[in-house]
């Protein structure tokens, strides 16, 4: 249980860096956290509450809300050494 | 949409007015309407109070709601720093006027994995200003953004973005940013922000702060050059441009009382006139300050308001002082028409004195003022000098009719500690020292007094409780009689008064008897000179009647001698010589006494 992770992306449009980072999260979390992770993409344009809400100042950025604590990181996550870092996920391949 | 424009010709720009008091003035209207402001100044400068008020001013007397983004306080404090100044901030939350969005950026919970901007941001101030429809918005303070995000390229293009954006949307907004070390922001935000820019400057000279504002740049606008004196305190913000007086001032032919009977005699139109100044200087217990109450109360008294500003006496002291000699200042303080206003000089600066001095006459917007003294202000001459320049400039374009004290340290009225003052006045009124005989006794003159005859004299005046009274100059031999010489002098005319009045009375007493003496003389002058010609008349009668019996015995012995008798008749001597005695005997032996008739 400790160790599923759910995960809030927030972006702004469907920008270049938006798409970039969806892309980078999904195939971030199929490598490192398969079967045991939930995404939630939320679109500021739709809700921009939601970036006062949540704190959100740059975008994209990514919020791991459980396991806790909160963490969040920011840029379209192409470096996935700081996004592990980041995430405090340990980057051992999958078995 | 668009704000209120200031539609003046030489200032074709749309103003989005502060409502601060004297800023607008300074702008020349107001921050350029849909464009980003720059305010710098160091901490504690004002810039966050300067950027709430704008909003608060906006929403309540502007109609134009606004949103604050804070980088630094919360909502809740932001709100509870401004509650003393009356700002009710969740009321306007609540009624949709204001939105406070906290942007907090913890550096540790931040890691950079790739390629962001800052869009975040733009959704959440076009968010809040959606909500409200705001038309201002201030970003406080923005800097904390550079020490939050580790890549500047990108903060320094997002910042770009942010003020084209702003002026896209035609917000009028406030950005403030820490002063930096030789430049006007740490981060050089003023080469983003180049409309207007407005740098807050909090100096300290002489163990005394000083706030300053100057407008460094506003593309488009005139606007004022100087360093402006502003204050922060429980009122809010107040800039004060204080050189904006000139000598422009209308003046006015209505004369009023000086609250000294005596004084106002001196004077040609029997006053002072209205919105001039009034210099009343003197030795340390001359009475100027009563003098300057007389002045007070006899505002109030005509029903005029009045503000005694005191800078050696509490309001206390000041009432009773003054009430010794007679002079009521609590009524008028209880009915408000007198607000007497205390600061020790030394507690400000000279520009935070005007300042202050400017929007209380503002506030309360007196006919008439007492400053008590101006000597109290100390520094270098020529800064004294320029600052009570500007203090009466101040109070004659308002046609406030002040009166100065000014403390002397001797009767030489050219003393020290003048700096200048008396020349500017219009009415100059000395009061001095007169010691002779042993004792010190109080003289007062008028040495000037511009557009108005006045009296020469030095007239001595009494502080009595029932206020102050001139008295009659009396002059003597070694000039001016005063106290117990004028009394005496003033008993010794009494004296010689009387004595004359004795002398008269004496004479006419003499008169009215010798004229008694002369008429009973003259009666019996009267009485003697009937007698003696009663006494004439028996003669005469004597005599006619011997002539007759002579005539007849004449007759007879004529008759006897057979001759007729004619008047011819040659023994007449006798009856001759007795006509003669007839005609003389009046005149006769008392001839010495009728010639003193």
């Amino acid at each position: 249980m400790d160790d599923r992770y759910n995960l809030r992306l927030y972006v702004a449009g469907q920008t270049p860096k938006s798409l970039a980072a969806i892309a980078n999260l999904k195939m971030l979390c199929n490598t490192h956290l398969a079967g045991r992770y939930t995404v939630e993409i939320i679109d500021l344009v739709d809700k921009p509450e939601l970036a006062i809400m949540d704190q959100i100042l740059a975008l994209p950025t990514l919020i791991r809300r459980l396991p806790q604590p909160l963490k969040r990181i920011i840029g379209d996550l192409s470096k996935t050494e700081r996004v592990l870092r980041g995430l405090d996920i340990n980057a051992r391949s999958a078995f | 949409m668009q704000s209120k424009e200031a539609d003046r010709p030489a200032s074709p720009l749309a103003k989005t007015p502060t409502g601060i008091p004297g800023l607008d003035e300074v702008l020349l209207g107001g921050l350029p309407a849909g464009r980003p402001t720059l305010i710098c100044g160091a901490a504690g400068s004002g810039k966050t109070l300067l950027g709430m008020t704008f909003l608060v001013n906006g929403a309540t007397q502007f109609g134009e709601p606004g949103v604050l983004v804070s980088f630094e306080e919360t909502s809740q404090d932001l709100a509870d720093n401004v509650a003393s100044l009356g700002f009710d901030v969740p009321a306007l939350i609540a009624a949709k006027k204001l939105t406070i969005d906290h942007i907090r950026i913890d550096r540790s919970e931040i890691e950079e994995t790739g390629e962001y901007d800052l869009e975040g941001l733009f959704v959440r101030l076009g968010y809040a200003v959606d909500q409200i429809g705001a038309k201002r918005v201030v970003l406080d303070t923005l800097e904390a953004l550079f020490s939050s995000l580790g890549n500047e390229d990108i903060l320094r293009a997002e910042l770009r973005r942010l003020f084209a954006w702003l002026k896209q949307r035609g917000l009028t907004a406030i950005i403030t940013g820490e002063r930096g070390d030789g430049t006007l922001t740490r981060y050089g935000l003023e080469e983003y922000v180049a409309d207007c820019v407005i740098l807050l400057d909090n100096r300290v000279e002489d163990q005394v702060t000083t706030r300053r504002l100057r407008i460094v740049k506003y593309r488009g606008s005139a606007h004022g050059t100087n360093e402006y004196p502003f204050l922060m305190d429980d009122q809010g913000i107040t800039v004060v441009p204080l050189s904006s007086a000139g000598l422009d001032h209308r003046i006015s032919h209505d004369v009023i009382s000086t609250g000294v009977p005596g004084l106002d005699a001196m004077l040609g139109p029997g006053g002072i006139y209205r919105g001039s100044s009034v210099l009343i200087s003197g030795v340390s217990g001359a009475g100027k300050t009563i003098l300057g109450a007389s002045f007070a109360a006899a505002s109030c008294e005509r029903g005029e308001r009045c503000m005694f500003f005191s800078f050696e006496e509490s309001v206390d002291q000041l009432v009773r002082t003054v009430g010794s000699a007679g002079i009521k200042l609590r009524p008028y303080i209880e009915t408000g028409l007198l607000r007497v206003e205390t600061k020790r000089p030394s507690s400000f600066g000279f520009e935070m004195h005007l300042a202050l001095m400017q929007r209380e006459l503002d506030r309360y917007r007196p006919s008439a003022v007492v400053i008590d003294p101006v000597t109290s202000f100390r520094g270098p001459d020529s800064e004294v000098h320029a600052f009570l320049l500007r203090m009466l400039d101040m109070l004659k374009t308002r046609g406030i009719t002040t009166i100065f004290t000014s403390l002397t340290s001797s009767n030489d009225r050219v003393a020290q500690g003048d700096f200048g003052l008396s020349s500017l006045m219009d009415t100059w009124t000395s009061l001095l020292d007169i010691e002779s005989n042993g004792e010190r006794n109080r003289g007062l003159y008028v040495l000037k007094s511009r557009g108005m005859s006045h009296s020469n004299q030095i007239r001595e005046y009494l502080v009595t409780d029932k206020g102050v009274k001139l008295v009659e100059a009396y002059l003597g031999v070694a000039g001016v009689l005063t106290g117990s010489a004028r009394l005496s002098k003033e008993a010794e005319d009494k004296v010689e008064a009387q004595r004359q009045r004795d002398e008269i009375a004496h004479r006419r007493r003499e008169i009215a008897s010798r004229r008694a003496v002369a008429e009973r003389q003259i009666a019996e002058l009267h009485a003697e000179i009937a007698a003696q010609e009663t006494e004439a008349a028996r003669l005469a009668a004597q005599d006619e009647r011997r002539e007759t019996v002579l005539e007849a015995d004449r007759a007879a012995m004529g008759a006897s001698r057979g001759v007729h008798t004619n008047g011819e008749a040659k023994p007449h001597m006798p009856s001759e010589k007795l006509r003669d005695m007839r005609a003389r005997a009046p005149r006769g032996p008392r001839a010495t006494t009728q010639g003193t008739r």
